[in-house]
């Protein structure tokens, strides 16, 4: 209607759009998370470089070959890499339609990430336990800054996971949970590339030192 | 294509710019970064190479090699999806990192270095 009189009233040309294109709802979720991810990057990309300049002053204090425990870090990262598949194989059930597999594979990727959390929170605990808190030197207030971040947002991640789960348990794989389902599998695998970084730069490199 | 595969699909039109990806490209990617990241740490703890610097810029290489391996196979990265737009974001914040990386690093080394003579603080009470 607002279009027909556009025509009649006006003569003057028209530089923009009178109709909204159809939208189908939650087209631009994917792309919006994507924008997001990339935010979330950038956090990261801010306490690598905090770390990397702090990370050689230890005042004295524990230096990373006193702390890190590379088996320990090698079996956290393949948690991490076993929970990466499984979701992967959780996005493929989905795809076929099929709510128990989804399930199934969700579930264990949870207990993966569960387990990964698991074994760094042992991990800072031993490290708080023997003396090397955030407060004793820059090089560990760095340190748990970037690991903890990490870790805060693998704990996030498993919140929103058993959400979903309960999600599809009550309503089945439905447009909506299937586009939370991506959304989560987008978040899941860009915690795992930020994974290789810290494995990577903290851990093996630190060991180098 | 059958044609209820084909209904199917159109169904999921507006999901296809993600791809599920397949089984075999999951395991593919899953192989892979399974090698990345067990040469490294193997690397670091036997000590095979000598020098650790050239350890350390190895390390740094598969590092670089296995995040291309995750956003092709796991995150499903390619030039097409969202007419390209999702690569652009990728490659802006690419430009962002790396200039607050190396910016940061340049930038505090150089500070370090040019500051007064360094402090030891063993020797601190």
């Amino acid at each position: 209607m607002s279009r027909a009189a556009a025509h009649v009233t006006t003569e003057d040309p028209v530089f923009y759009l009178t109709d909204e294109h159809d939208h189908a709802e939650g087209g631009s979720t994917m792309f919006g998370f994507w924008i997001y991810l990339m935010s979330d990057c950038l956090i990261f990309a801010v306490l690598f470089a905090t770390y990397g300049v702090l990370g050689g002053n230890y005042a004295a204090g524990p230096a990373p070959k006193d702390l890190f425990d590379l088996p320990l870090v090698a079996v956290n990262t393949s948690m991490l890499l076993f929970s990466s598949i499984t979701y992967g194989f959780a996005m493929l059930a989905m795809a076929k339609g099929r709510v128990g597999s989804t399930q199934a594979w969700l579930a264990l990727t949870g207990l993966f990430g569960a387990a990964f959390l698991c074994i760094e929170l042992y991990e800072f605990a031993h490290m708080i336990h023997e003396g090397a808190t955030p407060q004793r030197s820059a090089f560990l207030s760095s340190f748990f800054t970037l690991v903890g971040t990490h870790g805060l947002h693998v704990t996030i991640g498993l919140i929103w996971l058993v959400t979903l789960m309960v999600q599809v348990a009550r309503y089945g794989l439905i447009q909506a949970n299937m586009r939370r389902l991506m959304c989560l599998s987008m978040f899941w695998h860009f915690l795992d590339v930020i994974w290789i970084g810290v494995f990577t730069f903290v851990y093996l490199m630190g060991m180098l030192r | 294509m059958s044609t209820k595969a084909k209904a199917h699909h159109d169904s999921h039109n507006h999901y296809e710019a993600h791809s599920h990806g397949s089984l075999k490209s999951y395991l593919i990617g899953f192989g892979l970064s399974v090698i990345l990241t067990a040469v490294p740490f193997w690397l670091v703890m036997s000590g095979a190479l000598d020098s650790k610097q050239t350890t350390g810029l190895v390390i740094m290489a598969f590092a670089v090699v296995q995040i291309v391996v995750h956003m092709i196979f796991f995150l499903h990265m390619n030039v097409r999806s969202e007419n390209g737009w999702t690569m652009m974001a990728l490659i802006f914040t690419l430009v962002l990192v790396i200039i607050t990386l190396t910016g940061s690093l340049w930038v505090m080394y150089h500070l370090d270095t040019n500051m007064m003579p360094s402090m030891d603080m063993r020797q601190m009470p």
